[in-house]
């Protein structure tokens, strides 16, 4: 029998403090909606989802869902949600992080989550600003930015997480925009349903410390709209490189750049698992052979 | 003869760590209880590897720097440890390429390229001679090879038979009625107990002197079921083992000090979402990268101290491999009754070295967590009186179960409420008074030596093996103290009442064990320090009494 649930289901009693007009309600509500018809739709139980999150802004989120959660600490999402899939290959694991925790702290996760392909949704709130901590440049500002550390502008460049991810090998690699909540939505839903690492950079304006609304408004558009092949990893890897996180002489691609199909980490690492009787056998085995 | 203790060197690569093994297994089949120190470098090929085989009619647990025979297969071996050799000791030495006056030369390697066999089976030939200047049967030289070796095994008993013929029988080394025994190193011996207590993951990045505990639970993950898993880096391995607890399954995590620098934050993450993680710190001579292939006992306040903010674990440090099984078992199945960190101090002497050991593998069983049995309503921080909140998993039908980093009320959402906060802290730290409960019922420091004396030998970790020898040599107490937080005061208080000499004894510079004695009122009489990076002898000790 499917459960159907409804979105209040997914509310809990905490108090939002976001910024009012913050991209992060657009993102808490697309998740709410993929998740809520997920469930109705009988692709999995309400307690098989697990939610993790970083530190920052967005790492609210789980605060805000009814769903089973791990508030992780910062740039550290990616390793629990590791070991929580290992642990349980049945549930479905959502993780939620910054461009701080995702690019700046926690890198070393991200790719190697790519490289593993472990069977994880990764949503990137990527405000591309350090917000929480009351504004500095992250991986992803622009060259240029002002923040509180950079008073004339950072001189680093940015990095293109969509064409990090395509050159680690992660199988589903997608461009949200806080702002195209329906489009957003379907993205996330389809990153839940692809078996094995799926990515998601969501263009987040940050309202109090970069806000990007109209210049995202001006240049994003859907690449569903135009007949990609998401099987097409070369043209991915243009379709990335159009816009480099910095220009402002370009338009913006959104939607899935690319997805394929791989053997899963867990898949591969799954241990036979044995009775408590044979293990004990075993064990005495190996302490005779030891003598 | 009741004792013997042969010594075997030459470069990395030369094969002597396997050979000194396959000697120890020799002698545990003569009925004799057996030591193997290895002493190595931090190399793949050349400098100057040993280990020293040391065994005994009556338990041992630690090597002598005296020696009966010497087995050199590099010339080092011969000057830097012929100083070492008895009086009546006995050398055999490739002649090869070693230059000795005195002792049996046989041209192994010479003989090995001669067949065409690889450099490394020289080894066989000097087993061959050892074991007929002891007047060791042959045919239980070529039980443990066979049973030991799964390559060149006919090469190998063919080259241990010419070995057997060269010398002439020197000692007569007689074959004990005792079973031979279980050989494990302190690693294997935690690996083993883990597994016991219902280990189901383990996640580990390379790292001496841990590394060994990664490469047993790999070989033998099917036999035992046990997923193992090798990550990006430490920091990673930890965080990863606290989603494997949270959903519900047991897992550990081995490394040494530098290691477990980087995993601190993530350990105070386990103080204050209640996660049920097992780390092992085998420690290694530090600050930073320090010897690393060298023991020293320098961390034992770090990992009490280690992780931002307050929140409680448990410490246990064995001393030797019995006592590495069951405090193995023993630390896992508390870290799940209490929902605390816990962490397994050993260190290099202890993790690598071998031990003969007989174990009694029933006394340690996993024992269920409280877990929540409700159909609604679940809280995963429920405020309780001993502060355990029943645990339930992601998947189980009905519960949410939300854990976090930040102060939380009892659902585990995040709180800066100045009285929610001060609850939680309280809940936490009720769990405290329950550990001690339950370790009053458990013992908490091992008692040894002549135990009515007036004068104390305290320690702690890997020292006892060279401890309790001396004292019971000289006639002193050991207090030895397996529990290091909550530090089991009481039941060192009873102990200390009537003695009058304290002395403690630990391998690092300033005295960790004393300062800890020290906080709770006592003072030591006298601290032996030793910080060379190798652990303490029985003579080395004695000469400091």
């Amino acid at each position: 029998m499917k459960e159907k649930i409804e979105l209040k289901d997914l509310n809990t009693y905490a108090q939002k403090t976001w910024c009012p007009g913050c991209g992060n309600f657009s993102i808490e509500i697309a998740t709410k909606l993929a998740i809520l018809e997920l469930i109705n739709e009988g692709f999995a139980k309400k307690e098989e989802f697990v939610l993790l999150s970083g530190i920052g802004c967005h790492a609210k989120i789980v605060d805000y869902i009814n769903l089973n959660s791990f508030y992780s600490i910062h740039g550290r999402v990616i390793p629990p949600a590791t070991g929580i899939k290992l642990a349980n290959p049945k549930l479905k694991i959502i993780g939620f992080e910054g461009d701080g925790d995702a690019y700046n702290e926690g890198i070393s996760h991200l790719i190697w989550a790519a490289k593993r392909n472990t069977d994880i949704t990764l949503i990137v709130h990527d405000n591309r600003v350090f917000a929480l901590t009351t504004g500095q440049y992250t991986a992803t500002s622009p060259k240029g930015f002002k923040g509180g550390s950079t008073p004339k502008g950072t001189f680093e460049e940015p990095f293109n997480p969509i064409e990090l991810m395509l050159a680690s090998g992660a199988t589903f690699v997608a461009r949200g925009y806080a702002a195209r909540q329906g489009h957003l939505k379907e993205l996330i839903k389809r990153a839940i349903c692809h078996r094995g690492f799926s990515f998601i950079d969501v263009l987040q304006p940050c309202v109090s410390f970069f806000n990007t609304y109209e210049f995202y408004n001006q240049r994003v558009y859907e690449l569903e709209e135009k007949n990609h092949d998401v099987r097409d990893f070369e043209r991915a890897l243009k379709l990335a490189r159009k816009w480099d996180y910095s220009s402002c002489d370009t338009k913006i691609p959104i939607g899935v750049f690319y997805q394929t199909q791989k053997p899963t980490f867990e898949e591969l690492y799954q241990q036979k698992s044995i009775s408590e009787k044979e293990k004990i056998q075993n064990l005495k085995k190996i302490l005779e052979k030891l003598r | 003869m009741r004792e013997i203790s042969i010594l075997i060197g030459g470069e990395a690569g030369d094969g002597t760590k396997l050979t000194g093994k396959l000697i120890g297994k020799i002698l545990n089949r003569m009925g004799y209880s057996v030591f193997i120190y290895d002493d190595y470098q931090s190399l793949i090929r050349g400098g100057h590897n040993f280990s020293i085989i040391r065994a005994k009619d009556k338990n041992v647990k630690i090597h002598q720097n005296d020696i009966d025979i010497l087995i050199a297969l590099n010339q080092e071996t011969i000057d830097f440890h012929k100083k070492h050799l008895k009086k009546g000791g006995i050398i055999i030495y490739d002649s090869s390429n070693i230059e000795s006056q005195k002792g049996i030369g046989i041209k192994m390697l010479e003989k090995v390229q001669k067949l065409g066999f690889p450099k490394v089976l020289r080894n066989a030939i000097a087993l061959g001679a050892l074991c007929k200047i002891l007047g060791i049967d042959f045919k239980i030289l070529e039980k443990v090879i066979k049973e030991n070796l799964e390559t060149y095994q006919k090469e190998n008993i063919k080259l241990a038979k010419f070995g057997f013929e060269e010398p002439e029988k020197k000692f007569e080394l007689n074959k004990l009625s005792a079973k031979p025994k279980i050989l494990l190193t302190g690693n294997e011996a935690i690996a083993l107990g883990a597994t016991k207590a219902g280990l189901e993951m383990y996640i580990a990045y390379p790292m001496t002197p841990a590394t060994s505990i990664l490469h047993f639970l790999a070989k033998y993950k099917d036999e035992f079921g046990i997923q193992v898993v090798q990550p990006e880096n430490e920091i990673a391995g930890i965080l990863m083992v606290e989603g494997v607890v949270y959903a519900g399954k047991r897992a550990m995590i081995g490394t040494s000090g530098g290691g477990f620098a980087l995993m601190t934050e993530a350990l105070s993450l386990a103080g204050m979402a209640e996660l049920p993680i097992l780390i092992v710190l085998s420690q290694r001579a530090a600050p930073s990268t320090g010897v690393p292939t060298y023991t020293m006992q320098g961390d034992l306040l770090f990992a009490i101290n280690a992780g931002h903010g307050e929140f409680q674990r448990i410490v246990v440090a064995p001393g030797e491999a019995e006592q590495a099984f069951y405090l193995a078992g023993e630390l896992l199945n508390l870290v799940w009754k209490f929902q605390v960190p816990g962490i397994l101090v050993s260190d290099k002497h202890l993790s690598e070295s071998t031990f003969s050991v007989s174990l009694n593998v029933e006394k340690i069983n996993k024992t269920s967590p409280k877990l929540f049995k409700g159909k609604k309503g679940y809280k995963r921080y429920l405020l309780t009186k001993d502060g355990i909140s029943p645990l339930a998993f992601p998947g189980q039908k009905n519960v949410i179960t939300k854990a976090t980093s930040y102060e939380h009320d009892e659902y585990g959402l995040t709180t800066e409420k100045p009285d929610e906060i001060v609850r939680m802290i309280d809940k936490r730290k009720r769990k405290k008074d329950a550990i001690i409960k339950e370790m009053k019922k458990r013992e908490t420091v091992k008692i040894g030596g002549k135990k009515n004396s007036e004068k104390v030998l305290i320690t702690w970790g890997s020292n006892i093996g060279a401890v309790e020898e001396v004292a019971n040599n000289l006639g002193y107490k050991v207090i030895q103290p397996l529990y290091l937080e909550p530090f089991p005061i009481w039941a060192i208080e009873k102990e200390l009442k009537g003695t009058k000499t304290i002395i403690d004894i630990e391998t690092n510079s300033e005295g960790q064990l004393a300062t800890i004695l020290k906080c709770h009122g006592i003072n030591v009489d006298k601290t032996i320090l030793k910080y060379d990076a190798r652990p303490f002898t029985p003579k080395e000790l004695e000469k400091e009494l």
